[in-house]
């Protein structure tokens, strides 16, 4: 994009093209000076660099940032291979006193690395798509979750996997779901019975006045691996009288900025960019419930992308306990709630101790009574997403791993809990631990007879939820209803997997949703 | 809702964590944030409490005896004498036998990676074996790879000084890293896991390895000198290894940024916040926040209400009843410059500084330099004042290098004034809340 403006004072009569001299020779793309110049070579990053700890081979941040910047300004240089080992953790980002871009010099870096020197024919070019690309993967795996898992649970599977892609052995595919959060969501009505629940919710709170409105980027993993994730989110929510939408979203991009696919992260983001800027222009604010997503959405996104709403995203995007801290009185409603779950050992990601939100599961879950959790420290845990799937990584991954395990194993609990799927795979991986996310112990506290089987049996919330629904049948009718985004949704999926088969599969014929 | 907590700490420097220490004493409920990661790591991880007094008088034997002349309006004229001697002892505690120098208030001299001496206060104990004042000749080790340290080059600048010993300086290859910009935490990860590196003829251990090279140089040297590498957790255990090993004292030589002796202070400060259940958010700046006016203390009565934390888009509320400002100096960007004025970022406390900004600095790149001593100014309880001299908040504390009034490179004061003012900010800070 260039800065140059339409000079006002040499209007040539009948000269309407006006053709500006072109200042910058890279002027389309990102100006990156400013932050290569900022660098003032403390090796900060260096230090934090948890790839660089265990592997001299890797030249570390800072020449993967300023210096391979200021390299290529130079002639023809090419970016240096090695920016395929930086695992994206952003680390260096938290480390820079000097507020020097390093997670998007590397991004841009990796991104033309890709694009100009690895061959599109090579298996590992295939392989990181792969592996990036994930969500396609799943979808296809979770129409048939039983067989996929058995598939990739196979000795040969895995064998397949680390000869001939690349993938690491020693890794487990994670189990799909056998229904997804957005099957789920369908089967459970969809917006109308959220707005219903919430409605009902802020009546017996006694809150008055405006509606409170989310709208949950639940990503991939909540979707296709772990929905109980995505449903805590929205009973914890629908409790504290939030309505939720569920808008059309693909993959948030992190897996791809990983591996340099840019250009699959942009269609991505093409697609989630205009549905939760909807989202927000109707009344929402963004949660994520990964905080790698959220970290896309707020800090890469803007920085990457040139996209009509991009900063609107990045500006009302939350992760979710964060959002309730902020809005609401969520220590006040936990006193003297509780909660009988194991004691947890916590692992911050590092992303989201990029967005502050180190010690915040620490500091609200243990207002809860029964709950004991203990930081197991600010090391990384070295799977960084796709990265630690890689046949060439996995030792590296694991080295890193080694300072986390060996402190979780420290730790009095031995379940897990962090708000990241990879890590949450990786603290299971090193140490067999079951691990949890945050929102499941808020759940468990906030909403104790959550699932709806239960409710439904035990306390007679249905009735309750039928006249709350019955009240905003009236209202609801000039709104988009629960039905449309329902069926929005479908046509999103199928939209999709048209796009890649060149065929449409019908979402639902495979599996019966739910009923399994 | 405001996040909240009873005092809220900006900046996670040697100042800012003490100042959270100290007000964490009183029994209160205590946050620190730190934006990005504090000069620590740039650190040498020696205590200097004053080297060289202001008009450039030293090495100074004694730095207690030169803190009662300073002007006013030095930092350990602010606080006073007993302030400082208080906040050392502070620090003893939290240091426990991580450090060395606590029996005296004489300045050790402390050999740099440059050969040249400085005087400081505390030292870590990895840095004792290798004082000046030791008479004990001394082999000095460094290593292809990290140019920073050029032992040989150092050797003979301890012997220009004057040294009561004899150094020897050799360089080697250091086992099992190959690459030349290999980062320091590379070889002190290897040393602290005493990983197995291949030497040529087979694998070794990390440790053993370089004892075996080291072995070979000794010509009766009773102490070696190191670059600051000599692991990480684990120091302490690599340091005993290779003593054992090598039948002679072993010392780390401090040297430039990056540090491990100040990112092994760092995690001391970290472990003892979280021992005295301090909340700590990182990687997030305080960008804004909300006054109030109230009638509590007369005229000087604007209080801060709550800051304003920038979560990557998202302005987030900590509320807090007091606060300490301890963001750093020019380099740690708690003190700004623009083209016309000098500037405190976050609450726009006033700094002190000549409209003309050619007036900033000397001509002299070694000269007295005007910008050195740019911050905010502060009563005698660490209180900014505006340019009249009345009080920016009645609610704010400033420690560290975010203060006016010393030249900490000139002075060799840079962290005894943090852990003085830290200590009294915090502390301060603490028994306000408590009432």
């Amino acid at each position: 994009m260039s800065d140059a403006e339409r000079p006002t004072d040499d209007h040539v009569p009948g000269d309407d093209e006006f053709d500006p001299i072109e200042v910058f020779p890279e002027a389309d793309e990102m100006d990156l000076r400013p932050g290569a110049d900022n660098c003032y070579k403390c090796s900060t990053c260096d230090t934090n660099c948890p790839v660089a700890e265990v592997d001299d081979e890797f030249p570390g941040p800072k020449f993967q940032g300023p210096e391979q910047w200021r390299l290529k300004r130079q002639s023809d240089q090419d970016v240096d291979a090695s920016i395929m080992k930086c695992s994206n953790c952003m680390r260096c980002d938290h480390a820079c006193p000097s507020e020097v871009p390093l997670s998007q010099m590397h991004n841009s870096a990796r991104g033309e690395y890709v694009e100009e020197r690895m061959s599109k024919r090579s298996l590992e070019y295939w392989r990181n798509r792969l592996l990036s690309n994930y969500r396609l993967m799943a979808h296809l795996g979770s129409k048939v979750p039983r067989l996929t898992n058995f598939v990739m649970g196979l000795t040969l599977t895995s064998v397949f996997n680390e000869k001939v892609l690349g993938i690491a052995g020693e890794r487990e595919f994670p189990e799909f779901a056998t229904e997804t959060f957005r099957e789920w969501w369908r089967a459970r009505g969809g917006h109308e019975v959220s707005r219903e629940r919430a409605e009902a919710a802020r009546d017996r709170r006694g809150e008055s006045g405006a509606d409170k409105k989310i709208a949950y980027f639940h990503g991939c993993y909540s979707n296709y691996n772990t929905p109980e994730v995505g449903k805590a989110l929205v009973r914890v929510y629908e409790h504290f009288g939030y309505e939720v939408v569920v808008p059309e979203q693909r993959c948030s991009g992190t897996p791809m900025f990983a591996n340099g696919m840019l250009d699959d992260a942009r269609r991505a983001a093409d697609t989630n960019v205009p549905e939760l800027a909807a989202a927000i222009e109707d009344g929402a604010d963004v949660i994520a419930s990964c905080t790698s997503c959220s970290m896309s959405l707020r800090q890469e996104y803007p920085e990457l992308f040139d996209i009509d709403g991009v900063d609107d995203v990045s500006s009302n995007t939350w992760e979710g306990l964060e959002y309730l801290r902020v809005h609401e009185d969520l220590e006040g409603e936990l006193a003297g709630t509780r909660a009988d779950v194991p004691n947890l050992a916590y692992h911050t990601p590092c992303h989201a101790r990029n967005q502050g939100l180190d010690g915040q599961a620490i500091e609200v879950l243990t207002t809860i009574d029964g709950v004991e959790a203990q930081d197991v420290g600010e090391s990384c845990s070295g799977i960084s997403g796709t990265y630690g799937w890689k046949e060439e990584h996995y030792e590296t991954s694991m080295q890193i791993g080694e300072e986390m395990f060996e402190h979780m194993e420290r730790a009095d609990g031995d379940t897990g809990l962090t708000e990241c799927p990879t890590c949450a795979m990786q603290m299971e991986h090193g140490t067999g631990y079951e691990i949890k996310h945050p929102l499941e112990v808020l759940e468990a506290a906030l909403v104790p007879d959550s699932p709806e089987t239960a409710r439904a049996t035990t306390d007679g919330g249905v009735d309750e939820v039928g006249e709350a629904g019955r009240r905003d049948e009236v209202r609801g009718s000039d709104r988009e209803g629960g039905t449309d985004e329902a069926d929005r949704e479908d046509r999103t999926d199928e939209a999709d997997h048209e796009d890649r088969t060149g065929r449409p599969d019908r979402e639902g014929q495979n599996e019966p949703s739910g009923a399994n | 809702m405001a996040i909240t907590d009873d005092v809220f700490v900006i900046g996670g420097g040697l100042a800012g964590a003490t100042a959270a220490l100290a007000a964490a004493e009183r029994g209160v409920q205590v946050r620190l944030l730190s934006y990005k990661q504090s000069t620590l790591r740039h650190a040498s991880g020696l205590i200097d409490v004053l080297g060289y007094a202001p008009d450039g008088q030293g090495p100074l034997a004694d730095p207690f005896d030169a803190l009662e002349s300073l002007p006013v309006g030095h930092p350990y004229e602010r606080v006073g004498g007993d302030s400082v001697r208080e906040a050392l002892l502070f620090f003893d505690a939290i240091a426990g036998d991580t450090y060395a120098g606590e029996h005296t208030d004489a300045n050790a001299l402390v050999p740099t990676s440059s050969g040249a001496i400085k005087p400081t206060a505390r030292y870590p104990a990895g840095v004792a074996p290798g004082v000046a004042s030791d008479p004990s000749d001394a082999l000095l080790v460094g290593f292809e790879t990290l140019p920073e340290f050029d032992a040989p080059l150092a050797a003979a600048h301890l012997e220009d000084t004057g040294a009561p010993f004899e150094a020897r300086g050799v360089t080697l290859s250091f086992p099992g890293i190959r690459r030349d910009d290999a980062k320091v935490t590379r070889y002190a990860h290897l040393l602290d896991r005493d990983e197995a590196v291949d030497i040529g003829r087979g694998e070794t251990f990390a440790r053993a390895a370089l004892a075996a090279i080291v072995r070979d140089q000794l010509e009766g040297e009773s102490r070696v000198g190191f670059p600051p590498i000599l692991g990480d957790d684990n120091h302490a255990t690599v340091r005993r290894d290779l003593e054992e090993r090598l039948g002679v004292d072993v010392f780390e030589v401090p040297s430039g940024p990056p540090s491990l002796p100040g990112m092994r202070l760092e995690d001391r400060l970290y472990d003892a916040l979280e021992d005295a259940g301090v909340r700590v958010t990182t990687g997030v700046p305080v960008v804004d926040y909300e006054g109030v006016e109230s009638g509590r203390s007369g005229s000087n009565s604007r209080r801060i209400e709550h800051v304003l934390v920038d979560r990557k888009g998202q302005d987030v509320p900590y509320r807090a009843d007091e606060y300490v400002l301890a963001t750093g100096g020019l380099v740690g960007k708690g003190v700004r410059s623009d083209r016309e004025r000098v500037f405190e970022p976050i609450f726009d406390c006033h700094v002190e500084a000549s409209p003309d900004r050619y007036d900033w600095f000397d001509g002299d790149a070694f000269g007295d330099h005007p910008f050195a001593r740019f911050g905010v100014t502060v009563d005698r309880e660490l209180r900014p004042l505006d340019a009249e001299g009345d009080l920016e908040f009645a609610n704010l504390r400033a420690a560290g290098a975010v203060l006016s009034g010393y030249d900490f490179a000139a002075e060799k004061s840079g962290s005894g004034v943090s852990l003085a003012t830290g200590f009294v900010a915090g502390d301060r800070a603490g028994s306000e809340v408590r009432g």
